[in-house]
């Protein structure tokens, strides 16, 4: 089990355990994360997963590939640490992550 | 064209279930009118992942969301549905007789004995840009073009880097007074040739094009005249009299939940016997409803589709015997099918 931190966009955050093979969205949905919602289930197609990681997390995680970039571009105020939590697989690494969600997804 | 439309079945919605609805009404003889809010079939299907493979339709081990579209095209071809692009239902009532009547937004009507609704996630909307005083300045936001002359010798500024985004600075930049494009990155994702297009008309400076967002609003009485945006280093004020977001689509529910039907979850309560909602005669099919132990894949809402044609078949025919025939060797679905 990795520990996973949501920091909701009015500042609360929520400790949840990730499952190592599964997406950072699938484990948002698991744990009733509520400012992700994740349309189109995970198949990059949507940009309603948006999440922004904490800096010194960011550099630690795969690159996005530029199918992720240019999802991205759908998504509302993307700054330089957005991700969608979709294309985030959870490995041992991960231990400790912590995530800020956005205030919308629309 | 035609305002106002008789039918039997009007669909509501074009995606796998609302095509499969279709067959499963044709087999049974009965002709469908279907609408969509976009302006072509398949729903989420063709519109969020066209080339992303679906490995969970029956005996198809992998197919794309277009290549589903497509063969349920084929598939109910022999039915000649009718089709109502761009259509967003907005109001229904009942037509005093047992059956239903709907307006569009657009106002077209149709009078439909029974309304199968297989909306999906709802209706596809554009994205709204969480910019803080949007709604106070609606009127000078625009998502989609109507009237071109509108744009005539304003300045304009276009938000995004996809196709819409770029279409529309090519389309535009000849009679606008200007036109700015800001997108995120310096980086587009469209179709080459509008892209270089775009780029061209950067180089020459037809248009000005910015890397960053729009974070206010600026104007008077409702009415915009500048927008700021938010660069690496500076923020800097550009005028602005028409914004254009392009932030691709998002589903909402919209009109279908002002209609008095019971509701679950945001989705559609049904008879999982019928498919027949809360009212009579109205049927939801697909990711759109709910029920005990529903599944929202393409293959459950193929088996909701067939239940709810029996059931539609009896309730327009509530004297005639119904049984079921195959397709393999029924001379009559045969026929139906065009197969003769």
């Amino acid at each position: 089990m990795v520990t996973i931190n949501f920091i909701s966009s009015k500042g609360e955050t929520k400790k949840v355990e990730g499952k190592e093979g599964q997406t950072l969205m699938e484990c948002a949905k698991d744990n009733y994360i509520y400012e992700i919602e994740a349309e189109c289930g995970g198949g990059c197609s949507c940009a309603t997963c948006h999440v922004y990681i904490s800096n010194e997390w960011l550099s630690k995680l795969e690159e996005p590939s530029e199918m992720e970039q240019d999802m991205l571009d759908f998504a509302l105020n993307v700054r330089e640490n957005s991700r969608l939590s979709c294309q985030i697989k959870i490995d041992q690494y991960c231990d400790g992550l912590r995530v800020e969600t956005p205030e919308t997804q629309f | 064209m035609d305002r106002i439309i008789n039918t039997d079945v009007l669909i509501i919605g074009s995606g796998p279930v609302g095509l499969f609805a279709v067959f499963e009404l044709g087999l049974l003889n009965i002709k469908c009118h279907v609408m969509d809010i976009l302006d072509k079939p398949g729903g989420q299907c063709s519109q969020l992942y066209p080339e992303k493979p679906i490995y969970d339709i029956p005996a198809y081990p992998v197919i794309t969301g277009q290549e589903l579209t497509d063969n349920l095209l084929t598939q109910i071809k022999p039915f000649s549905p009718v089709f109502h692009f761009q259509e967003l239902a907005k109001h229904l009532k009942g037509d005093g007789q047992g059956g239903w009547q709907l307006t569009t937004r657009n106002g077209k009507q149709f009078n439909a004995k029974t309304i199968v609704i297989a909306a999906g996630g709802g209706s596809f909307e554009p994205k709204k840009p969480n910019i803080k005083n949007i709604d106070v300045f609606n009127e000078s936001v625009a998502y989609s073009i109507n009237e071109v002359n509108n744009f005539r010798d304003k300045n304009i500024v276009i938000l995004g880097g996809g196709d819409s985004a770029l279409d529309w600075t090519v389309q535009l930049h000849s009679i606008s007074k200007s036109i700015t494009l800001i997108h995120r990155r310096d980086n587009f994702r469209g179709a080459p040739a509008t892209v270089n297009k775009v780029t061209q008309l950067r180089d020459k400076g037809k248009i000005d094009f910015h890397v960053g967002q729009v974070t206010q609003l600026l104007g008077s009485d409702n009415s915009l005249n500048a927008v700021i945006c938010e660069k690496k280093d500076e923020n800097i004020e550009i005028p602005c009299d028409i914004l254009m977001p392009f932030f691709g689509l998002t589903m909402a529910l919209g009109p279908i939940q002002d209609w008095g039907l019971k509701l679950n979850n945001k989705r559609i309560a049904v008879s999982t016997e019928t498919f027949q909602t809360s009212k009579e005669g109205i049927y939801a099919i697909g990711d759109i409803n709910d029920y005990p132990g529903k599944l929202k894949l393409i293959l459950s809402g193929f088996h909701e589709a067939a239940l709810m044609a029996h059931d539609v078949f009896k309730y327009l025919n509530p004297e005639e015997k119904l049984t079921l025939q195959y397709t393999t060797t029924s001379s009559a679905l045969h026929e139906r099918l065009k197969l003769k």
